[in-house]
């Protein structure tokens, strides 16, 4: 049976994220395009980001790409294709943790940048300090379960593809299993807690620009040209706000 | 062809006094917001000097990523590398200049010493130097196109010459700080090729600002968005100059439309040889009085006082009629369309001072082949480094002196100097037609304010697009392409009788229908 506790932790506040998440993005880019930005402080220092930057994004890109495969193809599926669980955990590990070590590291670089570059910390918000607590607590506690349940664990280390997989994928498909999460590691229950919150406050943040990533500027040509006619008609005429232009008469 | 009109100034240099009253205005309007303190749309250098912004990462330095480069298939790719790299490169944007390689605030360069510790008269230290000031000689060592002319000529520059250049964002017919956008924020706008970001667009990545060769993007750290000048979009749609424009002490500043060819920018931009640029950029501008471009133009739904203006138009004149305005750096392929009319005084000042007169048209021209460094330095800044442009400019400018030269000019209190009537020797060695070299003086002494802004006021919204609609093509719904007026419907030129006529842009010579009866 599980708890009320369980229940809500792993069949509730899965739900509350999502929602959170969803509307929230909805209503950000729906009232606030200008505040969606990466809100770049390049301009004042370049020397640390120049480092920093590249690591903590590249990394990140890596470990996002490995949760997805861990957490969405089902273990049936690596060993109906003939991947061996051995081969499977090694490669998930070692990619994992280089992945993290990339991330922890740009993250120090960051952050130390931004405490001792004095504009960068001006140029910091409340929002941006609380968003780092929970980035920081999410990517810590994740490369604290990885090196503790995988690496110091042995062989196989824990197969969070019995328990935790499943359960992300029966949130997706509306039949949630709480009950898989009672016996996993507290590492991987704290990781996967901070990161919901993350998650939560993620629209209300500047981490938005990761859904701006400019794809389409691959297919794009070069130079874009756009009409101030279509400009000018888009807006709603408002009271008080003629249209610029030769006055009609 | 594709006839588009684009808006474009033209700077006279000799008549800059380097006074920065249009940065001041520009200043005080377009950039105060907060977080732009350092961004200057309009700024002021004193060249041979520090470029704005400066240091190795900034446009024209060492390491610098702006503009275009031509492959080797002939093709065109920004310097920084193709889209993918592009992309790649997204999370520390190469060649971004920092905040110190913009100017500081004085009140930043001056506070280690205000709030440092008390002057030595009053028994402390004077606090630490501020690292530079915005001065010459030290700033020579700044100066990018001195570093490239090599060693011997920062020492003999010192002593040879300086002019101011105001520099805005150039409105490139091709533009690297548009190409170079991920997001598509910025553009090109059809009407009149003015390059606007779209606030709601930009998500702060950034790569616009090393990209652009002239070192016109900024990015605002607070609201984490890019920003640039508008060549005061709102005043020219009314008709009216920039505030710079506007403002300026040297009245230097012309601003107008000319007609250029869209279907050709591309070509023009890959010339192989930069030195080619400046012609190629020369042969997309279209002729307003050729009958073919004018029917093209009303084809393409211009109303009849663009044309008009595109054909009285001060940039027009000066750029492709009298060939005298000459763009900054073309070599970075963007075909900047704020152009400039090289200044003369430098050399005038070198002759002077070996006591020759510096005003005599045979002197200078003969100056112009022995000097060398300031038609070097003006053929590296204005020509992709070719002498024979620069020198060309210069003898029509020297030519134009002579007009007024030695004709009794007074003192400030005097009375204006009456030019005299050109020389027809002069004329001819300049390629002109007497007739010609007066209208240039004119142009260049004496325009007013009417003469010098020719700016068509934008269409109401809802107007036929200039640029035209591919549906209007021959036999398309739209049905005012060429031919098609006849049998469809009323040409847009006829469609435009009795709209308001620009009485500024009229020269006297032909009859618009607004201020004269139709001839029965
Ligand atoms: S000068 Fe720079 S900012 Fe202006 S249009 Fe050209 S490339 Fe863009
Ligand atoms: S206002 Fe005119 S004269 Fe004064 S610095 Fe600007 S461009 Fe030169």
């Amino acid at each position: 049976m599980t708890s009320t506790l369980d229940a809500l932790l792993w069949g509730v506040l899965p739900y509350v994220t999502i929602a959170a998440f969803v509307i929230g993005l909805f209503w950000r880019y729906r009232y606030d395009k200008f505040g969606w930005t990466t809100r770049s402080s390049q301009l004042y220092e370049n020397r640390l980001l120049r480092w920093g930057s590249p690591m903590f994004h590249f990394g990140l890109i890596l470990v996002i790409l490995g949760h997805l495969v861990g957490l969405l193809i089902p273990k049936s599926w690596t060993e109906a294709v003939g991947i061996p669980e051995a081969a499977y955990h090694f490669v998930a590990t070692w990619m994992g943790s280089f992945g993290a070590l990339l991330v922890v590291a740009g993250l120090i670089i960051l952050i130390v940048r931004r405490r001792t570059t004095g504009p960068v910390f001006s140029a910091t918000t409340r929002m941006d300090k609380t968003m780092y607590v929970f980035l920081a607590a999410s990517i810590l506690i994740g490369s604290w379960a990885t090196v503790e349940t995988q690496i110091l664990a042995g062989d196989h280390g824990y197969d969070y593809r019995e328990t935790i997989s499943p359960w992300f994928r029966s949130i997706f498909v509306l039949q949630p299993e709480p009950a898989l999460m009672a016996g996993v590691p507290l590492a991987f229950k704290l990781h996967i807690i901070a990161a919901e919150l993350l998650f939560i406050l993620w629209p209300f943040t500047r981490l938005v620009h990761a859904f701006s990533a400019p794809v389409p500027y691959v297919f794009r040509p070069y130079v874009v040209y756009r009409s101030r006619d279509a400009a000018v008609q888009s807006r709603e005429s408002r009271p008080g706000w003629d249209p610029s232009g030769r006055p009609k008469n | 062809m594709r006839v588009l009109a684009h808006m474009g100034m033209v700077m006279h240099l000799d008549r800059c006094i380097g006074c920065h009253t249009c940065s001041v205005a520009c200043k005080q309007v377009q950039s105060a917001a907060e977080g732009l303190e350092y961004a200057w749309f309009n700024d002021v250098e004193t060249r041979p000097g520090r470029p704005y912004p400066s240091g190795p990462r900034a446009p024209g330095g060492p390491d610098s990523v702006a503009g275009w480069v031509r492959t080797s298939a002939g093709e065109l790719r920004l310097r920084d590398g193709g889209r993918l790299r592009h992309l790649f490169r997204l999370f520390a944007v190469p060649g971004m200049p920092t905040i110190d390689e913009y100017v500081a605030p004085a009140e930043d360069a001056l506070r280690p010493r205000v709030g440092g510790p008390a002057p030595e008269r009053m028994g402390g230290a004077r606090g630490p130097e501020p690292e530079w000031r915005p001065a010459p000689p030290a700033d020579r060592a700044a100066d990018p196109v001195l570093r490239h002319l090599g060693e011997h000529a920062t020492a003999e520059i010192a002593q040879t010459f300086s002019f101011y250049l105001p520099r805005i964002c150039e409105h490139c017919i091709n533009p690297a700080c548009v190409a170079a956008c991920p997001s598509g924020a910025l553009s090109k706008r059809v009407e009149d090729g003015i390059v606007l970001v779209d606030q709601d667009r930009c998500r702060g990545w950034r790569s616009c600002v090393p990209a652009c060769p002239y070192g016109k993007m900024y990015i605002n750290p607070v609201t984490g968005k890019a920003a640039k000048c508008t060549l005061c979009v709102e005043r020219i749609e009314v008709g009216e100059p920039t505030l710079c424009s506007e403002t300026c002490v040297g009245r230097l500043r012309y601003t107008g439309i000319v007609l250029y060819d869209g279907d050709r920018v591309e070509e023009a931009a890959s010339v192989e040889d930069p030195q080619d640029l400046l012609q190629a950029q020369r042969d997309i501008i279209l002729d307003p009085h050729d009958p073919e471009v004018v029917a093209a133009a009303e084809a393409a739904g211009f109303d009849e006082d663009w044309i008009m203006a595109a054909q009285y138009s001060p940039i027009y004149q000066l750029v492709s009629r009298f060939q005298v305005a000459l763009p900054l750096h073309p070599e970075y392929r963007t075909l900047p369309m704020i152009w400039y009319v090289p200044p003369l005084s430098p050399v005038v000042d070198v002759v002077a001072s070996t006591g020759a007169d510096g005003e005599d048209f045979d002197t200078l021209v003969a100056a112009f082949e022995q000097l060398d460094l300031p038609v070097d330095y003006l053929a590296e800044t204005f020509s992709a480094g070719d002498r024979d442009v620069v020198a060309g400019v210069l003898r029509r400018l020297a030519a134009v002196r002579s007009l007024t030269a030695g004709s009794g000019a007074k003192g400030p209190t005097g009375r204006a100097p009456r030019a005299r009537r050109p020389d027809p020797k002069v004329a001819r060695a300049v390629d002109l037609s007497p007739a010609d070299l007066g209208e240039l003086h004119q142009l260049l002494t004496n325009a007013d304010y009417a003469d010098r802004n020719i700016i068509p006021p934008a269409p109401e919204p809802g107007s036929a697009p200039p640029g035209g609609c591919s549906l209007d093509d021959l036999g398309g719904p739209g049905g005012t392409g060429p031919g098609a007026g006849a049998e469809n419907g009323p040409t847009a030129a006829e469609k435009t009788r009795g709209s308001r006529f620009n009485l500024l842009g009229w020269s006297g010579k032909d009859r618009p229908h607004q201020l004269f009866p139709d001839r029965v």
